[in-house]
């Protein structure tokens, strides 16, 4: 059993690590929303750019939250 | 220490500083931090200002510009009700700033990668924008749980939906901040760990193979400095928005 345990560490790790593909799906689409926007309306960029940091660190803080739970399993 | 010989959270654990006076009152090497990203802002803002000139110079330009990107995104989010807000919200964003960015230099603990830390600015602006949101409106405030437009049968469903979420906010905005500061400097030490363990297993032609961890870990400074710049405003741009929500109701 407890030669068992490391190995369900790893596996344990790996799999709360899937979480952050919802974090690069997030990412992906806000720049390529950014992207798009601007193109349109490139005198609209000062005032889009504000919410697209502010997106920009609310996804991407759902990719750390999975990130750290992984970090967790892994060092404790 | 289960799995792996590289300990990536003992550069998190707490020592006591400032010698042996420190040791005696429970002074740690995060309180010290604190101090001196104090004593730095403090020390910033009096240099830039002290000789504050018309046309400004290139250091106090600089200071003067964080100065008013905060300002603005002050008066963006919470209108000119917000503006006695406005050295609050500077305080935390300057705070968190200098902190994020001396935990990044060699030796130096980064606070805001404790939990506690974050916790307790994050909790204390939660209590704050209620206390403001009940001062303003009264029990009006409450109004803020019922959705503007939505139909009476499903307020039963919504209104706990939204009280769950006002309540779980300071848990994501600190969790936020800690997270991604915790997650950066975790990321260091793992990949600095790769290049120990090449160079033990590999020998001296090891050293050669050990460059690659070391260029990805100068990728990640400079990806960490952003994340700290990012974080520091994100924390203080969510206060504004808490805030705007107790100021102004939706």
């Amino acid at each position: 059993m407890s030669d068992l345990l490391p190995a369900a560490h790893l596996i344990g790790a790996g799999l709360a690590i899937i979480g952050v593909v919802g974090g690069g799906i997030g990412i992906g689409n806000l720049f390529g929303s950014f992207i798009t926007a601007v193109g349109r309306n490139p005198a609209a960029r000062q005032e889009i750019q504000i919410y697209l940091w502010l997106g920009f660190a609310l996804s991407e803080a759902t990719a750390i939250f999975a990130l750290l739970v992984s970090f967790v399993i892994l060092f404790t | 220490m289960a799995s792996s010989s590289i300990d990536a959270l003992g550069q998190f654990n707490l020592t006591t500083g400032l010698g042996p006076l420190g040791a005696a009152v429970g002074f740690t090497n995060s309180n010290e931090m604190m101090l001196a990203a104090a004593i730095i802002i403090v020390a910033l803002f009096s240099l830039a200002l002290n000789t504050a000139a018309i046309i400004p110079g290139r250091f106090q330009a600089a200071i003067e510009m964080s100065y008013e990107v905060i300002r603005d995104m002050c008066d963006e989010t919470m209108g000119v009700e917000g503006r006695k807000f406005f050295p609050l919200i500077f305080l935390l964003f300057s705070f968190i700033l200098v902190g994020n960015l001396l935990g990044l230099v060699p030796y130096f603990f980064p606070f805001t990668s404790h939990i506690a830390v974050t916790a307790a600015l994050a909790i204390f602006v939660f209590l704050l924008s209620t206390g403001v949101g009940f001062y303003t409106h009264g029990f009006g405030y409450l109004r803020l749980f019922v959705p503007e437009g939505a139909p009476i049968f499903l307020l039963p469903f919504l209104i706990p939906i939204e009280l769950l979420s006002y309540l779980s906010r300071p848990l994501s905005h600190s969790v936020r901040l800690f997270a991604n500061i915790t997650a950066g400097h975790v990321l260091w030490e793992v990949i600095a760990g790769f290049m120990f363990m090449i160079t033990a297993g590999l020998g001296t032609a090891g050293i050669l193979v050990a460059v690659l961890p070391l260029g990805m870990n100068v990728v990640f400074t400079g990806l960490e400095v952003f994340v700290a710049v990012i974080q520091a405003y994100v924390f203080a741009i969510l206060t504004c928005i808490y805030l705007k929500d107790a100021i102004h109701l939706h």
